[in-house]
């Protein structure tokens, strides 16, 4: 067990946000945060690195409760991708290796040199190296804080909507990639998510909130549609493509198609 | 996790390599300037007879007393103001997130102003007479040092009193200050409204920053309130580089974000405090030379930082030597042609850089 949540809660200025929150996670599992906007996903995800200190209940990293741990020491095995990231004018390469900033004590040492290069490769980031981050698409600068993540060397990974802003080639880019890292290093992984097919796709796991509580939660393959239904107020199929689940909205009002028209008359 | 099969790239060694070499050129450039400016004046004594003098086995007593007596102090001054105001820029900028941060933003140099003109007015610190122009020192300049840095700390301690309670976001710092800056130049006007001719030459003159005010005494102050800061700037280079980041990546890299927000203003203002005091408001350098440094070398503040640092000096320095020499036997403050000197090359570096 890497992770342990439990009875979680969460207040801002005394109005409760998140209560009850109980799950844990371990070693080579990728838990994908569903539910709504405003349903405290991203609150939740903050809980677990101490950015926002818990109310009530623990959050164990290795049976060590983060409000025990100092930041650095938390930084040390959790890592934490914001949704958003600001651009300095800074080369990737030094991006990337204020990851390493955890674990270094006066100066950079060759090893970390060393472990930020290895993680440029592997993420086909090496071409960018010596770029400044403030010329960089929304999918490469992504991929930078995802490496930035990496080279802290997390047991645990946090990612708040990684794929919010990419078009579809990056969102599969960069959540193979981190599929990939979790099963290859067998760590753990947290995401919020609100497209529930790339969460089917990519996650072991789901937790679905709603109004600040856990609604249901379980392996991917124990999703069904009145639980979707449930949380979003939205009727929706499952159906199954080509072995996997595939989640579509019903709804009876959605305008029809325009009829077709050549391509000479949209001209 | 770990990734075991790096290695230290050769391209990325010499990108290293050339920042480390711009330093070690503006250092050099920096003695350079000292010995050329201390050689510069009314009387001109030999760079060489100025390298003797300053490793204390001087030719002459002549050139002795010109360069460590009368000119050493101004040119220590000059260079001591400006890497600390540029120290000061560089961290306000990266904690406030914001291009335009400097002392000036931020109203401390306002209060400085008018804690000054309030000595001048209120506690009878200072009658004027000239001493540049003909015998101008401030009667009693120790009452209006005294009011302009305590004036000044009171800004920051307001800026730092309202981000405590509103929490230390860069927003909260900024429009405080502004609004801080908008009331004491009210209060400055105020008084210069009631003052009269003496009076007011007195406080306008004050705001001239003129690097020929200080004495040994107070450099020995201002030296030592630089050496705390900029310790702790160069030490917080990787949290400031965090920072710059956004707030929530710097906490997820354990970053103590407010704090470090508090304690740099803190140490920002003090140090912009103790100069200004001293000196009287010398503008621009503190806003700039992190700027032409951003642009030459990047915002990795291990490397900004000193690099900054030491063009402020440097840039204070030349211009410093410059009004001491342009209108001799008239001497400028240098104030005035700091911005006059770094304007152009600022707006230079603004035209040359890359489109986004």
């Amino acid at each position: 067990m890497i992770l342990d949540v439990r009875g979680l809660a969460f207040s801002y200025n005394s109005h409760p946000v998140l209560e009850g929150i109980e799950f844990s996670l371990g070693a080579g599992e990728l838990l994908a945060i569903l539910g709504p906007n405003g349903v405290g996903k991203t609150t939740l995800l903050k809980c677990m690195n101490a950015i926002h200190k818990p109310t009530g209940g623990a959050v164990y990293v290795h049976w060590r409760s983060v409000l025990e741990l100092s930041p650095r020491d938390i930084a040390r095995d959790v890592a934490y991708v914001a949704q958003r990231s600001e651009v300095a004018r800074l080369t990737v390469f030094d991006t990337v290796l204020m990851g390493r900033k955890p674990h270094i004590r006066w100066k950079v040492s060759d090893t970390d040199v060393k472990i930020v290069d290895a993680a440029l490769s592997r993420l086909h980031l090496n071409a960018l190296r010596l770029r400044y981050i403030d010329t960089l698409s929304g999918g490469e600068l992504q991929k930078v804080s995802v490496a930035r993540a990496l080279v802290q060397e997390p047991q645990i990974l946090l990612l708040d909507e990684p794929t919010s802003s990419l078009d579809l080639k990056n969102q599969i880019d960069i959540l193979t990639m981190i599929r990939r890292v979790v099963d290859e290093h067998q760590i753990a992984a947290v995401m919020t998510m609100h497209d529930l097919n790339t969460a089917l796709r990519f996650a072991h796991k789901f937790l679905f909130l709603k109004s600040g509580r856990i609604h249901s939660a379980g392996a991917i393959q124990e999703m069904t549609a009145e639980m979707i239904e449930s949380v979003y107020g939205l009727p929706v199929a499952v159906h199954h493509h080509y072995g996997r689940p595939l989640v579509v909205p019903l709804c009876e009002d959605v305008p029809a198609p325009l009829p077709t028209r050549s391509a000479a008359q949209i001209n | 996790m770990h990734f075991g099969d790096g290695e230290i790239p050769e391209e990325y060694r010499r990108y290293v390599g050339r920042k480390v070499l711009f330093i070690t050129g503006a250092t050099a450039a920096l003695i350079f300037s000292l010995v050329f400016s201390l050689s510069m004046g009314a009387a001109e004594v030999p760079a060489v007879e100025v390298i003797r003098s300053l490793l204390g086995s001087a030719v002459s007593e002549r050139s002795d007393i010109i360069v460590i007596n009368i000119r050493l102090p101004q040119a220590v001054a000059a260079v001591l103001a400006g890497a600390g105001l540029a120290a000061a820029g560089a961290t306000m900028q990266s904690i406030l997130r914001n291009p335009l941060g400097s002392p000036f933003t931020l109203g401390i140099s306002h209060a400085a102003a008018f804690g000054a003109a309030f000595a001048v007015m209120v506690l009878g610190g200072g009658v004027m007479s000239s001493k540049t122009v003909g015998a101008v020192s401030i009667t009693n300049p120790y009452v209006t040092t005294l009011a302009a840095f305590i004036f000044s700390l009171l800004a920051a301690a307001v800026i730092i009193g309202i981000s405590r309670v509103r929490g230390a976001s860069p927003e909260v710092m900024v429009l405080t200050g502004v609004a801080l800056g908008a009331l004491f130049t009210a209060g400055t006007m105020f008084l210069q409204y009631f003052a009269d001719d003496v009076q007011l030459a007195a406080m306008v003159f004050w705001t001239f920053g003129d690097t020929a005010r200080a004495t040994w005494t107070e450099l020995a102050v201002i030296a030592g309130v630089c050496v705390v800061c900029f310790v702790y700037f160069i030490a917080n280079g990787w949290n400031l580089n965090a920072i710059d980041a956004g707030d929530e990546t710097a906490k997820g890299l354990g970053v103590r974000v407010e704090r470090l927000r508090l304690v740099g203003m803190l140490l920002a203002s003090l140090l912009t405090a103790v100069i200004i005091s001293f000196l009287g408001i010398i503008g621009f350098v503190g806003l700039v030379a992190p700027h032409m440094v951003r642009r030459i070398i990047g915002a990795d503040h291990r490397f900004l930082m000193p690099a900054a640092m030491l063009i402020g000096a440097l840039l204070l320095l030349l211009s410093d030597t410059a009004a001491r020499l342009m209108l001799a036997p008239h001497v400028l403050p240098v104030s005035v042609l700091t911005a006059f000197m770094g304007a152009p090359v600022f707006l230079l570096l603004i035209l040359r850089g890359r489109r986004k």
